[in-house]
C-alpha cells in the first residue's frame, strides 16, 4: 500500500503537483491521466524520489520513504519510462541484470532470473539474451524495459508512459501482456497516461489530474456515471461515455441464466463487444461461453442496454 | 583470392594525376643530390648516373608498373601491391645510390635523395592511402598495416640500409642526443595530454552539469587555443620566472621561464578545449532516457557517471584525445625554440646551419609518430563506437 501525503512540488512560485493525497492499494493497477503538463510525471518521480516533494510525504507500507538513501529505495521500485531508457552499450541480458547487480545477487541466480524473465516477456533466451538494445524493434525494447524493471521482484512498479511510443496493435498485446503480468506477480501497479482509452483498459483505479491537482480517484465507472468536475467529464468524453460503461464489464461478469440461439461469445469480452457482435448478426441474444467451453448464460441486447445507463 | 588478369578500364583521374606527377619526376627531377660535405650546395644526380644499367631498367620497369596500376586497375588490393612495391624500391634504390656514391670509409660526402625521389614517395604514399582507403579495412587491420609497415621501415633502418643516406649520417653523429630528444618529445607531448585529461575530464562534466559554465568556460578555453603558440610561450616566461626566483622548491624542481617548464604548461593550457569540448558533446549525446532510467533504478550518482554517461561518451572523448594527441606531437616541435628539448630542436638547428639532412632527422619522425598516433587513436574510436552501437 502507498500512500501519498499532501504531496506538492513547486518550482519557483507555480506548484506543478498541488497537494495530491490518495491512497494506492496493493496488487491493483492504478493509472494517473491528465493532459500533457498537468504534473502526472512529477508525481510519480516523487514516490521514487526522482523529485524530491516540497511538501508532504510518501509512505511504503507504512514506512516513510525518507527513511533511507534515495538510490537504495529505488532499488525497490520498478521503473519505466517512454523511450525505455535500455543501456545501448549493454546487451539484453546485461540490462535486464542491472538491479540484481546492484544487489549484489550471485551470478547464478541473476542467470536464472534473467532466463525466466525473457522467456515470460516472449523473448527467446537464445536470440536475444546477447542480443544489443538497438537490434530490437520497438515492442521488443519496451518487454526488455519491464523485465529490467522486474528483475529484483519489486513490489511496486511505477511506468511512466510505457507504451507512448508503441503502434496500436503492438500498443494493444503490451497491454494485457501487463494485465497477465499484474496477475502472475502480484506488483502494485502505478502508470501514468494521457491517453484515456488506455486508464479505462488497464487501471482498477483512475486519477485524474490536471494543473497539478488530483480532481478525480475512483474506479473507472464511477468516473463515467458521477464525475466530479466537468473537466472528468471532458477527458472521459461525453458523446461515447456509454460505450466506454459496456467496455468496462465483461460478459461473463453480466450473464444471465438461461440458454441462447444466438452467437456464442467468450465470457472475457466487453459488453461492448458482444453488442457489437449482435449488432453484427441481426440476433436478440448471445450464449456465454467459459474458457473450457461450458456455458455461462446467456446476454440479451436489452440487458446489455441496460448496463449502459448510470445507477 | 582467384588470380583475374588486371585489365585496363576506364581511367582513373587520381590515378592519372599521381602517373602524370611520377613520371615528371623521373626524368626532369634529380634523383639524389650529391654533396662533397654537409654543407656546400649539392650536385644532381639521375637515376641512371648512379645505379647499374640493370638496376636502373628494374626500377623504372616497377614504376611503370605503379603508374599503370594507378591509371587503370581498379583492383584496390593491386593498386596497394604496386604502390608498396614502387615505395620499397624507390627506397632500396636511394640506399643504393648511397653506397655507391660513398667512398669505402668516407664520412665526409653526403647522399640526399632529391626532389624526384621525394615526389615518387608521396606519389605512390597517396596511391597506397587511396587503395587502403578503397579497401575499408576495419580498425584491426588499419592497425595491421601500420605495424607491419613500421616494423619493415625499422628493420631496414636496424639493418643499416640507409646508413650511407645523409639522414642516417646526421643521425650517426648525434644517436646519443637523438634517443634523448625524441624521449623528450614524447615525455612532453604525453605529460601535457594525461595532465589535461585530469584536468579538462572534470572541466567538462561540470560544463554539461551546469550549463550556465557551459559558454564562459569553453569560451576561455576558446582564446588561449587562439593564441598563437610562440605568444604563449612568451607571456609564460614572466610568471614561471618569477615563480622560480620566488620559489626555491620550484627552481629546483626544473621550472624557469624559459625550457620545458613553460612548453609543458602551454601544450597543457592548448589541450584542454578539445578534450573538454569532446566530453561536452560526448555527455550531450548519451541518451537521456539511458540517464533517467539509471538513477530510477537506484545506480548512485558515480554509477550514473562511470557506468553510464562517461562509458556512452567515451568515443567522443577519445575523438578529442586523438586531436590533441597529434596536435602536441606538433607543437612540442616549437618547444625548441624556447630551449625544451625535442625531436624541434634537431629542426631548428638544421635551420640555423642550413643542413637540411638535419631538419629532415627531426621532422621525419615527428611525422611519424603523429600519423601512428592519429591511425592507432582513429582505431580505438572506431572499436569504442562499435561496441555501443
Ligand atoms: N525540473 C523542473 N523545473 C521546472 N519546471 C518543471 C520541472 N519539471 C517539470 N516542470 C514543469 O512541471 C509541469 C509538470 O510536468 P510533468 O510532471 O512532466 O507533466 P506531465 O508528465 O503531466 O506531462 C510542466 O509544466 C513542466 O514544465
Ligand atoms: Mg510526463
Amino acid at each position: 500500500m502507498i500512500s501519498l501525503e499532501n504531496l506538492t512540488k513547486q518550482y519557483g512560485a507555480t506548484a506543478v503537483v498541488d497537494g495530491v493525497s490518495m491512497v494506492i492499494e496493493r496488487n491493483s493497477i492504478t493509472v494517473i491521466v491528465g493532459t500533457s503538463g498537468s504534473g502526472k510525471s512529477t508525481l510519480l518521480r516523487m514516490i521514487n524520489r526522482l523529485v524530491e516533494p516540497t511538501r508532504g510525504r510518501v509512505l511504503i507500507d507504512g514506512a516513510d520513504t525518507t527513511g533511507e538513501p534515495a538510490h537504495l529505495l529505488r532499488r525497490r521500485i520498478g521503473y519505466v519510462i517512454q523511450g525505455y531508457g535500455l543501456f545501448p552499450h549493454r546487451t539484453v541480458a546485461e540490462n535486464i541484470a542491472t538491479v540484481p547487480r546492484l544487489l549484489g545477487w550471485d551470478e547464478a541466480r541473476i542467470r536464472i532470473r534473467v532466463a525466466g524473465l525473457l522467456s515470460v516477456f516472449q523473448l527467446d533466451p537464445g536470440a536475444y539474451a546477447h542480443a544489443f538494445p538497438h537490434q530490437l524493434s520497438g515492442g521488443q525494447q519496451q518487454r526488455v524495459g519491464v523485465a529490467r524493471a522486474l528483475a529484483a521482484e519489486p513490489a511496486v512498479l511505477l511506468m511512466d508512459e510505457p507504451f507512448g511510443a508503441l503502434d496500436p496493435i503492438i500498443r494493444a498485446k503490451a497491454q494485457d501482456d501487463l494485465l497477465d503480468i499484474q496477475r502472475r506477480f502480484g506488483t502494485t501497479i502505478l502508470l501514468v497516461t494521457h491517453d484515456m482509452d488506455e486508464a479505462f483498459r488497464l487501471g482498477d483505479r483512475v486519477a485524474v489530474m490536471s494543473h497539478g491537482r488530483l480532481l478525480q480517484y475512483d474506479r473507472p465507472a464511477v468516473l463515467l456515471t458521477r464525475p466530479a468536475d466537468p473537466f472528468v467529464s471532458r477527458m472521459t468524453g461525453i458523446s461515447d461515455r456509454a460505450m466506454r460503461l459496456l467496455s468496462l464489464t465483461t460478459a461473463g461478469e453480466a450473464a444471465l441464466p438461461g440458454a441462447s440461439d444466438g452467437p456464442a461469445v467468450a465470457a472475457s469480452a466487453s459488453l461492448r463487444e458482444v453488442l457489437s457482435e449482435l449488432m453484427w448478426c441481426g440476433a436478440e441474444s448471445a450464449a456465454v461461453m467459459d474458457a473450457d467451453g461450458t456455458r455461462r448464460g446467456r446476454l440479451t441486447i436489452a440487458a446489455i442496454l441496460a448496463r449502459g445507463r448510470p445507477g | 583470392m582467384a588470380l583475374t588478369v588486371p585489365r585496363l578500364r576506364r581511367l582513373d583521374p587520381l590515378g592519372a594525376l599521381l602517373a602524370v606527377a611520377g613520371a615528371t619526376a623521373v626524368m626532369f627531377l634529380p634523383f639524389v643530390i650529391f654533396k662533397s660535405n654537409r654543407v656546400v650546395p649539392g650536385d644532381p644526380r639521375g637515376l641512371l648516373e648512379v645505379l647499374p644499367a640493370w638496376a636502373a631498367f628494374a626500377c623504372q620497369a616497377s614504376l611503370l608498373l605503379a603508374a599503370t596500376a594507378a591509371l587503370g586497375v581498379s583492383n584496390a588490393r593491386v593498386r596497394l601491391g604496386a604502390a608498396l612495391l614502387g615505395v620499397t624500391v624507390v627506397a632500396l634504390a636511394v640506399a643504393a645510390a648511397g653506397d655507391a656514391l660513398t667512398p669505402a670509409g668516407n664520412k665526409v660526402v653526403r647522399v640526399a635523395p632529391g626532389a624526384g625521389v621525394w615526389v615518387l614517395l608521396v606519389c605512390l604514399g597517396l596511391l597506397a592511402t587511396d587503395a587502403i582507403t578503397r579497401m575499408r579495412p576495419g580498425p584491426g587491420r588499419r592497425v595491421l598495416f601500420l605495424a607491419v609497415f613500421t616494423a619493415a621501415a625499422g628493420l631496414a633502418l636496424a639493418h643499416g640500409t640507409f646508413d650511407h643516406l645523409s639522414v642516417m649520417r646526421e643521425y650517426a653523429v648525434n644517436a646519443d642526443r637523438f634517443a634523448r630528444e625524441a624521449r623528450q618529445h614524447l615525455w612532453l607531448a604525453l605529460g601535457s595530454l594525461a595532465a589535461a585529461v585530469v584536468v579538462a575530464l572534470p572541466i567538462g562534466i561540470l560544463c554539461h552539469r551546469v550549463p550556465r559554465l557551459r559558454a564562459g568556460v569553453l569560451g576561455t578555453l576558446n582564446v588561449i587555443q587562439t593564441i598563437p603558440s610562440i605568444a604563449l610561450f612568451g607571456i609564460l616566461m614572466a610568471p614561471l620566472g618569477a615563480l622560480a626566483g620566488a620559489v626555491p622548491l620550484a627552481a629546483a624542481l626544473g621550472i624557469r621561464g624559459i625550457g620545458a617548464a613553460p612548453a609543458a604548461v602551454a601544450l597543457f593550457l592548448y589541450s584542454l578545449l578539445p578534450i573538454a569540448a569532446n566530453t561536452v558533446a560526448g555527455l550531450k549525446r548519451v541518451p537521456r532516457a539511458a540517464v533517467e532510467a539509471a538513477r530510477g533504478m537506484g545506480m548512485t550518482n558515480w554509477q550514473v557517471l562511470t557506468g553510464v554517461e562517461l562509458l556512452l561518451a567515451l568515443p567522443v572523448i577519445l575523438t578529442g584525445i586523438r586531436i590533441v594527441l597529434v596536435q602536441n606531437i606538433g607543437m612540442v616541435t616549437v618547444a625548441a625554440l624556447i630551449g625544451g628539448g625535442g625531436l624541434g630542436t634537431f629542426v631548428f638547428q638544421g635551420i640555423g646551419q642550413t643542413a637540411i639532412d638535419l631538419v629532415l632527422l627531426g621532422a621525419i619522425p615527428i611525422v611519424a609518430l603523429a600519423f601512428s598516433a592519429a591511425v592507432v587513436l582513429d582505431a580505438l574510436v572506431e572499436v569504442m563506437d562499435r561496441a555501443r552501437q
